[in-house]
């Protein structure tokens, strides 16, 4: 009779209470996930539905007849380069600013508190941002414009893992480096940097994975291209523009290319961070 | 003799080494000053982005003044550009969002923390991260063809019979139901930002010292009065701090947005009825824009949207460095 004593008439609505608590978060979990299991299955079956060989060979047909995503898929992968190769120095050096030396200082602050604010600015900002800078000079939309778009969101993902991922790295390392009598910045290129790579590659392939997706900064820098073209001084195409473009149209074809677009975005990014978190596990083994 | 020669032996050696040194000094000095310039130039970024925003905007701004922000007529034939049902509708998609999002995420994070087998902890963190990760493009295309429909069909209707004869609120339900609109868009936001409130809760709970929680259950409370009474008490800036994080999100999202949003200049009346936001204004139309008032009023709703975000991060990020300084002491 122990349970019914503590369950008695006095705790019966307190122990009422949690469970009806208890449920809702519960059922609050099953909401998230329902939705997760919602999207990822529409976008498995529309999106296997419209892929084939075509979708990796053809250009973007005009409206009403079938073709491919292959411009936009080569677009994509330009612009994603160019905004890695000037990103990810930028943001690697940087983040080495605040872990290394400046640290605590006034400057390096302020330097860490912008770039967590401009991690999670909008990205359309900056698509205005170079438009103005780049685009309005320049007197027309390129692909060397949305690379530039793409890599000021590329810098403060890498800048961010990398100055984590340094602060990781023992002091006892540093100092036996130093005591071996290696200059400062010998020190954290070659002992520093080696010992975080696993981790920095892990910020790179984050910051891949967050620029795969983006369109609102495409928009307007790089435009669109109904053609192929490696041109980077040239309007270029992209997977997210495209997808933009037919999944508001009324032809079917496109709908069902944007919706094959869709799911190389989803599977690219989901490689990427599933890479990024094997990597972070098996360093911390 | 012998003694003589290894002082001058020890005298080329310190040349020597004074040399060595130096060989390093440059790199050394150039490494040092290329990374503090790398950081300057997340500051010269900010700065370019602030200067470009305000040059860009400055012919709308100087032309229609104070009005731009209370006039909320957009007319590209006769030149008349406001800002107001942009703004509203921006501000209004993401409370909604957060009034659905936040309560869900919250939920999601007590059940992880407290009550989740262990051996389902991981697979669920998992897969709430993952949700984070899918582009806000798959949501608007997803919300587009999955949602709008379902919401038209099912959800909509019903709300009209019935919230949209409360007197007092039921002007916010009335109306056809026309799938796409604010209410669908909040909706859709709503399930982007989920994530993203539920890790950080997630994070901040576990920050919790067992020591404290083990005392309350020592008491004898409940999960649900451990939860009320010290786990939130005790997280609550770091909970806020990530409320207000999601909310930076959900007012410069983009593409989940312009997707289901309609795109109808207005300001209040029916939740769902077609509006815009300034994310969703700026992606439609300002490559189709033609005339420099046009453009430059874009701009400003650029400006417009980087100032409130910028304002809602500052604050949640000066939230959540309170807390690491707590965590640090």
């Amino acid at each position: 009779m122990a349970d019914g004593y503590v369950v008695s008439n006095k705790y019966s609505g307190r122990y009422r209470g949690n469970q009806i608590w208890m449920s809702l978060c519960m059922a609050a979990t099953f909401i998230g996930l329902g939705m997760l299991a919602l999207i990822l299955g529409a976008l498995f079956w529309k999106g296997f539905a419209g892929l084939n060989v075509a979708v990796f060979t053809q250009m973007t047909p005009p409206p009403g007849s079938s073709g491919g995503l292959l411009n936009p898929i080569v677009g994509s992968l330009i612009m994603t380069v160019i905004g890695v190769i000037i990103g990810t120095p930028l943001g690697i050096m940087a983040g080495t600013y605040l872990a290394e030396y400046g640290q605590h200082s006034r400057l390096a602050s302020v330097v860490r508190f912008i770039n967590d604010i401009l991690l999670s600015a909008p990205s359309i900002v900056i698509g205005l941002f170079i438009y103005e800078l780049v685009v309005r000079p320049a007197g027309h939309f390129s692909g060397i414009a949305g690379g530039l778009a793409l890599a000021i969101i590329v810098i403060p993902v890498v800048l961010r893992t990398t100055e984590d991922m340094l602060r990781l790295v023992p002091v006892q390392l540093r100092e036996a480096a130093f005591a071996l009598g290696m200059p400062r910045s010998f020190v954290i290129r070659r002992v520093v940097y080696s010992a975080a790579k696993a981790g920095m590659i892990t910020g790179v392939l984050l910051a891949v994975a967050r620029i795969s997706g983006e369109t609102a900064p495409l928009l307007f820098t790089a435009l669109n291209n109904q053609f192929f073209s490696a041109n980077i001084n040239q309007p270029m195409a992209s997977l997210p523009v495209v997808i933009f473009q037919f999944a508001g149209s009324p032809y079917k074809e496109w709908q069902d290319l944007a919706w094959a677009g869709a799911l190389l975005i989803t599977l690219t990014v989901l490689a990427l961070s599933t890479a990024a978190r094997a990597l972070s596990t098996s360093r911390k083994k | 003799m012998a003694d003589v020669a290894l002082q001058s032996g020890k005298a080329a050696k310190e040349l020597d080494r004074a040399a060595a040194l130096k060989k390093f000094q440059l790199p050394d000095v150039a490494f040092a000053a290329l990374t503090k310039g790398s950081a300057i130039m997340v500051l010269v970024i900010l700065g370019g982005v602030i200067l470009s925003l305000v040059g860009g905007s400055w012919p709308a701004l100087s032309t229609f003044g104070f009005g731009f922000f209370t006039s909320s007529s957009w007319n590209p034939v006769t030149d008349k550009f406001g800002a107001a049902a942009a703004i509203y509708g921006t501000i209004i998609t993401s409370l909604i969002a957060l009034l659905i999002a936040v309560p869900l995420g919250i939920g999601i994070a007590v059940f992880l923390t407290e009550r989740c087998p262990a051996s389902l902890r991981r697979p669920i963190g998992i897969a709430v991260e993952l949700l984070a990760g899918i582009p806000s493009i798959i949501y608007g295309i997803w919300g587009l063809f999955f949602f709008a429909p379902f919401l038209q069909q099912n959800v909509q209707p019903f709300l009209i019979a019935t919230l949209g004869n409360v007197p007092g609120i039921g002007f916010l339900f009335a109306g056809p139901p026309y799938g796409i609109g604010i209410l669908t868009a909040a909706f859709v936001l709503a399930v982007m930002i989920l994530p993203f409130i539920t890790s950080i809760c997630r994070d901040v709970f576990e920050t919790v010292p067992p020591m404290l929680k083990e005392s309350a259950y020592g008491l004898g409370c409940t999960t649900w009065e451990v939860v009320k009474n010290v786990v939130i008490p005790y997280t609550r800036v770091g909970v806020i701090g990530g409320i207000m994080l999601a909310l930076g999100r959900a007012l410069g999202e983009t593409m989940a947005v312009t997707f289901v949003i309609g795109n109808a200049n207005r300001v209040g009346g029916s939740l769902l009825a077609p509006g815009t936001t300034i994310s969703a204004t700026i992606a439609n139309e300002f490559t189709e824009a033609t005339g420099d008032l046009y453009v430059s009023s874009l701009i400003a709703l650029g400006l417009i949207l980087f100032f409130i975000t910028f304002v809602v991060l500052s604050c949640a990020r000066l939230l959540l460095m309170r807390l690491d300084q707590k965590a640090g002491i």
